[in-house]
Formats: C-alpha cells, sequence, structure tokens
C-alpha cells in the first residue's frame, strides 16, 4: 500500500486545526463558563452575569483579555524552557484527543493502542509542568512542580490499572472496540467494570490536578503552583491544556465505561456530548464539594489504596473472563 | 521516499537533543532534552510498524523515567537553580569511548547477515507480544518481574530504614 505522504501531512495539520479550535472552544471558554456558573450554583451565587445574555460571553472577553496581554519573562528565569512548558502542556492535551471517538468513525484515528496511546500522551503532561516550574525559578513554583510531578506519577499506576482491567474484558486496545465491546444499558463497563470506574474516576481527577487532589496549585499555599510566573496566553496556554486534559479524561471515561456514542433516539455525537458533559460536571461537582487533601493523604490513597484495589480488580476480571 | 524523510527528520529529532543532553552545562535543561529523544525513537519505533513498543517508549521513558531523573536532581541540594552550571571535563574521554562504540555497532551491523522471513507482519501486536510473554517466554517474563518485586521491596526498605 502507497502512502501519499503530502496528502497524509496535509491532513494531519488540518485534523490539529480542528481538534485545537474544538478544544478552545468546547473544552476551554465553555468548560471555564461552566465551571464558574456550577460553582455559583453550588455556593448559591449567581456566577458571571454582564457580559452578554446570562453572562455567556464572559469567557470571550476573558480569552480577548489575555490575548492583549504582555508577556512576561522573569529576569532570572531560563528563557527557552520558561516559554516551551505550556506549550508541552497544550500539546499534550491536544493529543490526547487522537483516539476518542466521537461516533462510529468521528475519530482522528482508531489506532489499536488506543488506550495506551492516551495514557502515553496524558503522561506528557508532567513534563511540561516540571519544566514550568523550574524554568519560573521561582520556590513556589518549582514545590508546586514537584508536587505535581509526585502526584501524576502516583495516580498513573491506578489509572493504568483500570484501563487495563478495561480492555482485558473488551479483548482489545482500541477505543473503537472498546465501545462495541459494550452492549445495551447493563452492558456499558461502568457496571461490569465498576470498581474499574471508580478507581479511573478518582485517578483522572487526580491525574488533572483538580480539588480534592489540586495540590500542585493550591494558591493558599503555593500562589497559583507552577504557573506563578505566568501571564497573558502563555498562562492562557496553560489552562487551556488543563481544560483539554480534564475533558479529555472525561471523553476516556465516556468511551471506556458509558458505552461511548450508543444511546436510542438522539444521534451518537449528541449522546457522546451528553455522556462527555455528565462526567465533566460531575467532577466539577466533586471539586465543589470536597476539600483539598494532604499530600500524605493523597499519596497514601494512591499507593495503599487505589493500586492494590486496582492490582486485585485485575485478578478478578482475569479469573471472570478465562473461566 | 516519504519513508526516507521521515526517517531523516526522526535521526534529527532524535540526535540533536542527544547532543544537547551530552553538552549542556545546565543539569535540568540536560534532562529535558532527553524527552525529545524519547520522542524520536518512539517515531522510529512507528516506522517500523511496532506500535505497542511506540506506545511504551512514551509511557515509560519519556512519561516516566524522565520525570523521576527531574524529580531526583530537583530534590537534590542545589541542582534545582536556573543558574546551576557544570563543567565538562572529560570530554576527550567521552569522544574516545563514543567513537569506539559507534565503531563496533558499525562492525557488527556490517558482519551479521539479517535473515528476512516471509509473510506479512503480524497484524495485532500488542495481543502477539502478550502471547509470547505467557506461553514461550514466559521464564524471562517472569523472571523480569521477580526483579521488579524485589527492588520494589528494596525501595520500601530502604525508605522505612531512614525513618
Amino acid at each position: 500500500m502507497t502512502v501519499q505522504w503530502p496528502l497524509e501531512v496535509a491532513r494531519a495539520a488540518g485534523l490539529a486545526v480542528v481538534v485545537f479550535t474544538f478544544l478552545a472552544v468546547v473544552a476551554a471558554m465553555l468548560g471555564v463558563l461552566l465551571e464558574r456558573k456550577i460553582s455559583g450554583w453550588i455556593q448559591s451565587r449567581l456566577g458571571p452575569k454582564h457580559v452578554g445574555p446570562q453572562g455567556l460571553l464572559q469567557t470571550v472577553a476573558d480569552t480577548i483579555k489575555l490575548l492583549q496581554k504582555e508577556h512576561i519573562t522573569p529576569r532570572a528565569a531560563d528563557v527557552v524552557v520558561f516559554n516551551t512548558a505550556p506549550l508541552i502542556v497544550a500539546v499534550a492535551g491536544l493529543l490526547d484527543w487522537i483516539v476518542i471517538p466521537f461516533g462510529p468513525g468521528l475519530i482522528v484515528r482508531d489506532l489499536n493502542i488506543g488506550v495506551l496511546f492516551f495514557a502515553a500522551m496524558a503522561s506528557l503532561t508532567v513534563i511540561g509542568i516540571l519544566a514550568g516550574g523550574f524554568a519560573s525559578n521561582n520556590k513556589y513554583a518549582l514545590l508546586g512542580g514537584l508536587r505535581s510531578a509526585s502526584q501524576m506519577i502516583s495516580y498513573e499506576l491506578p489509572m493504568g490499572m483500570a484501563l487495563i482491567a478495561v480492555a482485558m474484558e473488551a479483548g482489545t486496545l482500541s477505543t473503537v472496540g472498546i465501545v462495541e465491546a459494550q452492549q445495551g444499558w447493563l452492558g456499558a463497563f461502568a457496571i461490569r467494570q465498576f470498581p474499574a470506574f471508580v478507581i479511573f474516576l478518582v485517578a483522572a481527577t487526580a491525574e488533572v490536578n483538580r480539588v480534592p487532589f489540586d495540590l500542585p496549585e493550591a494558591e493558599s499555599e503555593l500562589v497559583a503552583g507552577y504557573f506563578s510566573e505566568y501571564t497573558g496566553m502563555r498562562f492562557a496556554l496553560f489552562q487551556l491544556g488543563e481544560y483539554a486534559e480534564m475533558f479529555a479524561m472525561a471523553a476516556l471515561a465516556t468511551t471506556l465505561f458509558l458505552g461511548g456514542w450508543k444511546g436510542p433516539l438522539l444521534p451518537p455525537v449528541v449522546w457522546f456530548l451528553v455522556k462527555m458533559y455528565a462526567v465533566v460536571f460531575f467532577l466539577m461537582w466533586m471539586r465543589w464539594t470536597y476539600p483539598r487533601l494532604r499530600l500524605d493523604q493523597l499519596l497514601n490513597l494512591s499507593w495503599k489504596l487505589l493500586l492494590p484495589a486496582g492490582l486485585l480488580w485485575i485478578l478478578i476480571t482475569g479469573y471472570r473472563i478465562s473461566f | 521516499m516519504g519513508e526516507l524523510a521521515a526517517f531523516i527528520v526522526l535521526a534529527l529529532v532524535t540526535l540533536v537533543p542527544a547532543v544537547v543532553v551530552v553538552t549542556s552545562s545546565n543539569i535540568v535543561r540536560a534532562a529535558l532534552a532527553l524527552v525529545p529523544t524519547f520522542l524520536g525513537v518512539t517515531g522510529l519505533y512507528i516506522l517500523l510498524q511496532a506500535e505497542f513498543v511506540a506506545g511504551i517508549q512514551v509511557l515509560i521513558y519519556a512519561g516516566a523515567i524522565t520525570v523521576l531523573i527531574l524529580f531526583v536532581i530537583m530534590l537534590t541540594e542545589g541542582g534545582t537553580g536556573v543558574r546551576v552550571r557544570q563543567a565538562h571535563e572529560q570530554q576527550p574521554l567521552g569522544l574516545l569511548a563514543a567513537a569506539v562504540l559507534a565503531g563496533l555497532l558499525l562492525w557488527v551491523l556490517g558482519t551479521t547477515a539479517w535473515p528476512r522471513p516471509d509473510g506479512a507482519l503480524p497484524q495485532y501486536t500488542a495481543r502477539h507480544i502478550g502471547t509470547t510473554f505467557l506461553t514461550s517466554a514466559v521464564l524471562v517474563f517472569e523472571v523480569t518481574s521477580l526483579v521488579l518485586l524485589v527492588s520494589l521491596v528494596g525501595a520500601i526498605i530502604i525508605a522505612k530504614r531512614e525513618r
């Protein structure tokens, strides 16, 4: 089979633009708005209200504001690394979306190592965070970066365990194959793989550094953590990467556990988005319900509870599918 | 043609940061430069149609080993600063070692007869790797997991003793 190289490169570039736009609009802009509206609702406030109808255009205004702001590079910073770090985070968040199926055939590329690819790309984020923390030459940023590294490394393992259990039950690593392996309401892996679902949700919340696992950017002790020194669009890129990652985790949870695009009556893409936003809502609900954990509690939860539980569940799954 | 172009690009992506790794005067920069090197090797694996190995390469090397190295550097006293500088005092020796290794590798590559098996590549590599691990390569697999278990237990014991 001959591959049309220029065509493939052009296609990849085009898809990158499409996915990036989708993320910037659907994940970051709408995500920030939802976050503020939902937090307002949970705390009996109104949230953004003045820009546009019901405050709908607030994030657009914020984005324009951020685009206009000055780039400040601290004098003592490591300039090259400082400027690269937000890009690593944003690109890693972007690459996650390659293997997310929005509907039958609506996927950038159905890799046969889909789930593994997702885990690998998600693990790249931490390098950007560490690099940003180091290059800022600021002790708060460095501490935030280090906390983030220990946290993300610890929670990658239980997340990997959950992914392995799902892949075992589905018999494939391809995300499309996993969606197709879930038949009907009771066939969704959220039910057949319930422990894996719980482990995945906890680990995913920790991976994207959200409350109750937001120690890397605990504002009351670390200013803002690893992105303390960033301004303007670079700060926005960090935010974009973070929201892209969070939405990617929600999309993966939808794909792996909630039957992906499947559902009655409505078109597949709508079902996918409904399920994804339901998971996003769940993550936001958690954020405004629980207080932050201490670092030792955080690591204990991962190493002493989630990891053994994940290993045990893999054993049970293995027993179930072989006998 | 396209494959050759991809190989050249990937080789550059692998080699240029590798030079930075050994010549950079800042140890954190050197560690960060490992990331593109590992990703370039990943690209080479994909070019060889070994997707599973490529995925593992990113997950383990780019995602975990680099972070581990960075973590160790940043926890070391005085290893964190942007201004930290280090000298390279053994450059002739390093050059000699690299040249000897390169010569040795070229000699082995030149003198080995490369068998070309007939037939297509296996379609689903992850499944084949898994099957091989639990059938013909089961001893290697088990011994490796034992080594990992021992190091895990060792790490816990060392951490406990320090407390």
